[in-house]
């Protein structure tokens, strides 16, 4: 008895676990990075709420993870839609394409500003990019002035640059698979590495041979200024606190010496704990990044799958909400969460693309 | 001589007696101090978790005086329900707003005010109506939802100590003040957070769409493991020979149990998302991943309980003439089956409280609407509490010690059932 029982048990598993296969799917999947994720789980929300259409599932998987899960193919067990704070990559689109997936719709929705901060009760840090890729950089150009580099020598602020405090450099920050962390190396990292003549040289000759048709030597080149520019300095200062944002803001009013590197957000909502620090001058604040005077800030962006739209219901209209005034608008609901909306002209483009489903062009 | 050398151990032993006491003593401070680190700890630990977490059972309800009148709902058929389902109630809640401050004016200022209120409260209202469309072009005061910043601020202000302001700036704070002046706020219990689902909004957050989303995959991982669990057991103890086979097979159970958990998760992805191509975020699947975690508990803890069934019980059963499995049947799993189920909640207890094989499938989702069934996308507890911890609105802090509230909550009384299943249930012989 027990054994058919238990026959009887799979079968109805078995039974239950084709049915779910096949059922179509009445739900929006989305999936993608964790930093676009508080906004579009709002807009998702709000999206469920006030029409007819199932609220759409939202999964925090990272811009690549989402990527990859996206360009799995087309069909209801593959997701909708993903969100990316950075831009998709080449290789990304034609993972996709060798799958069949080749019709992408890109929307960008925002800027997203990333914040080097410190406790309140600390004082506030004036930071250039510079000094930024000088405090964290694994090899740094040689002090002596030649064109060399070495392994990163400074202990405090004040070796990097004696404007600064003579404490020691403590920067909590995300770990490489972040998406905030790709995009502090690239801001705010290779914005301070640019200064250097003759780093930024290794670029314009790859850009130049390129051109010339040597492809393997240009590529040699750029990893080269890769490698200098986004590699973080692994001997200590550099302190990989994890993927969230609120312990690092709990640990910097732990340790009144260190700085973090968070999203804007969360120096909205914490404003009584941290503070943000200046970069090149300028304070993280709703309006410089805006108008795109803070220099470490990113785009948000998500990407659609054109084939299933009329298969999975609603996916238009959640696309028309997203991209609505009172959602992604100057004065709309996400930006109330943080969100740094797009100047007017861009909005209405980007408004007036997704209502035609313009094609991903790279 | 023989006397002198008896003398000789007498002293040798009172010599060393007092020695011997001491150490006695020490063995036993060894282990009451060890007992009361953990008790530090523990302690610790709760007044951490409520003492963030309490004020999360309560709410702020700001009160207003709300005119309905059709015109400001753009309803021009009160017969419609479609009318009445899309009708401006967010429109209403802002113009009773500025009747109660009429002397707040500008876009930005007249925005501020508008955040006293959850941006929720419109649904409130619908559902208001509903329920009694004779309300419509009438007055009604009522209690709305307070903004979670705003009652992050009264809560805080409530409490001693330093008052957190954070985004309520002091414009804002001056409203509030003159509200709870006239009594216009109120403290409730918070049967919000109890009855919705998940919500970007954290005073229109609950951990029902989580609890359901538990039970469901508790339910699935029950029905499969379980049976499965002490069918595996069953032949095991009674049938199987002894040889190399049967050693490699428990060798192997034994090893299963422990497992890390994300190893079950990917193979979790590999087998039932990759293979049988089915949906991510679905209870069906992370039962059936969970199912896999705890077989070995059940397995193990089966054997134990049939082990402990006497010898002579079965003897005497097959010495009547029942048959093997009459015997097994009639006797052996009825006397087991205390020990059995025992384990088995305790399996699921862990279950219960497991997220790394939940995150590789996909239940790590927003996920609004509660679902209904297995097939219906679902997070489960913990995993609800991790997304709350991450989330950068201040008041989810509050939030996320509660859903641990719940979620002990939940454990200790499966706990408890264990106990209470064991004692109630157990033979002894």
């Amino acid at each position: 008895m027990k054994k058919t029982l238990m026959t009887a048990t799979l079968a109805a598993a078995a039974l239950a676990g084709t049915q779910v296969a096949s059922a179509a799917r009445d739900y929006i999947t989305v999936v993608g990075s964790s930093t676009v994720y508080p906004f579009a789980t709002v807009v998702a929300e709000r999206f469920g709420k006030s029409t007819q259409f199932k609220t759409p599932k939202i999964e925090s998987t990272g811009s690549g993870g989402g990527l990859k899960l996206f360009c799995q193919g087309v069909g209801t067990q593959h997701p909708d839609v993903t969100n990316a704070s950075r831009r998709i990559k080449s290789s990304e689109v034609d993972l996709c394409a060798s799958n069949g997936v080749k019709d992408i719709v890109e929307v960008l929705i925002g800027y997203d500003g990333i914040v080097i901060g410190n406790a309140k009760a600390a004082d506030t840090m004036k930071l250039t990019r510079r000094d930024l890729f000088l405090a964290l950089a694994k090899q740094v150009p040689n002090p002596d002035g030649s064109e060399t580099l070495i392994d990163n020598p400074y202990k405090t602020w004040k070796d990097v640059n004696p404007a600064l405090p003579a404490r020691a450099i403590e920067v909590l920050g995300p770990p490489p698979t972040s998406g905030t962390r790709d995009a502090f190396a690239e801001l705010a990292m290779e914005g301070g590495c640019k200064k250097f003549g003759w780093i930024k040289d290794i670029k314009s000759q790859s850009k130049k041979l390129k051109k010339a048709g040597q492809k393997a030597e240009a590529k040699a080149m750029k990893k080269k200024y890769k490698a200098i520019c986004h590699s973080v300095r692994e001997d200590g200062p550099y302190i990989e606190a994890g993927e969230n944002d609120n312990l690092i803001v709990q640990k910097l009013n732990a340790n009144k010496n260190a700085l973090g590197i968070f999203g804007f957000s969360f120096l909205d909502q914490n404003s009584d704990m941290i503070q943000g620090s200046l970069v090149d001058g300028k304070q993280p604040t709703f309006e410089s990044i805006a108008d795109g005077s803070y220099p470490v800030s990113r785009p948000l962006y998500f990407y659609v799958k054109k084939a299933h739209i009329g298969v999975i219901p609603g996916m238009k209209e959640y696309l028309a909400e997203f991209t609505s005034e009172k959602a992604f608008g100057e004065e709309g609901y996400l930006t109330e969460k943080g969100m740094i909306p797009l100047g007017d002209s861009k909005r209405s483009q980007v408004a007036a693309d997704v209502k035609n489903l313009k094609n991903l062009s790279m | 001589m023989n006397s002198t050398e008896k003398m000789n151990t007498i002293d040798l032993v009172n010599k060393n007696l007092a020695k011997r006491y001491r150490a006695e003593k020490r063995f036993k401070a060894y282990g009451i101090a060890s007992i009361g680190f953990g008790l530090i700890c523990l302690v610790f630990l709760f007044t951490d978790i409520i003492g963030k977490g309490y004020t999360a059972f309560v709410q702020s309800y700001i009160q207003l005086e709300v005119n309905l009148d059709a015109d400001t709902l753009d309803i021009s058929d009160p017969n419609d329900p479609n009318q009445i389902a899309g009708a401006n109630y967010i429109g209403v809640v802002k113009k009773a707003l500025r009747e109660r401050f009429p002397d707040v004016s500008g876009r930005r200022d007249k925005r501020k005010l508008y955040r006293l209120v959850s941006n929720g409260s419109g649904f409130d209202l619908r559902k208001m109506l509903e329920a009694d469309p004779s309300i419509l072009n009438t007055k009604q005061t009522v209690w709305l939802i307070a903004d979670d910043d705003i009652d992050t601020y009264i809560k805080s202000a409530a409490k001693d100590g330093k008052v957190f302001t954070g985004r309520v700036d002091e414009q804002a704070q001056g409203w509030v003040k003159s509200l709870m002046d006239n009594d216009e706020v109120e403290t409730r219990f918070n049967t919000v957070f109890f009855t919705n689902g998940d919500s970007r909004e954290p005073e229109q957050a609950g951990i029902r769409g989580a609890i359901m989303g538990s039970l469901f995959t508790m339910f699935v991982t029950l029905i499969l493991s379980f049976p499965i669990g002490v069918a595996a057991a069953v032949y095991l103890e009674e049938y199987a020979p002894k040889n190399k086979w049967t050693d490699l097979i428990e060798v192997n159970i034994n090893n299963l149990a422990a497992v890390p958990s994300i190893i079950f998760g990917l193979l979790g992805v590999a087998i039932f998302i990759g293979m049988f191509g089915m949906q991510r975020s679905l209870p069906l699947v992370g039962g059936m991943v969970l199912t896999l975690m705890t077989l070995p508990t059940i397995i193990i803890s089966s054997r134990a309980a049939i082990k402990a069934v006497p010898p002579s019980i079965r003897e005497a059963a097959l010495g009547i003439g029942a048959s093997k499995m009459q015997m097994i049947l009639h006797h052996v799993l009825p006397l087991a089956m205390p020990g059995m189920l025992t384990g088995a909640i305790i399996g699921l207890a862990q279950a219960l409280g497991e997220t790394a094989p939940l995150l590789m499938i996909g239940m790590v989702a927003f996920i609004v609407d509660i679902p209904g069934g297995v097939a219906d996308p679902a997070t489960v507890l913990p995993v609800q509490i991790f997304l709350w911890s991450d989330s950068p609105e201040r008041a989810f802090v509050e939030r996320t010690s509660a859903a641990i509230m719940v979620l002990l909550g939940f454990l200790i009384i499966m706990n408890a059932l264990a106990v209470w299943l064991r004692k109630r249930l157990e033979r002894r012989w």
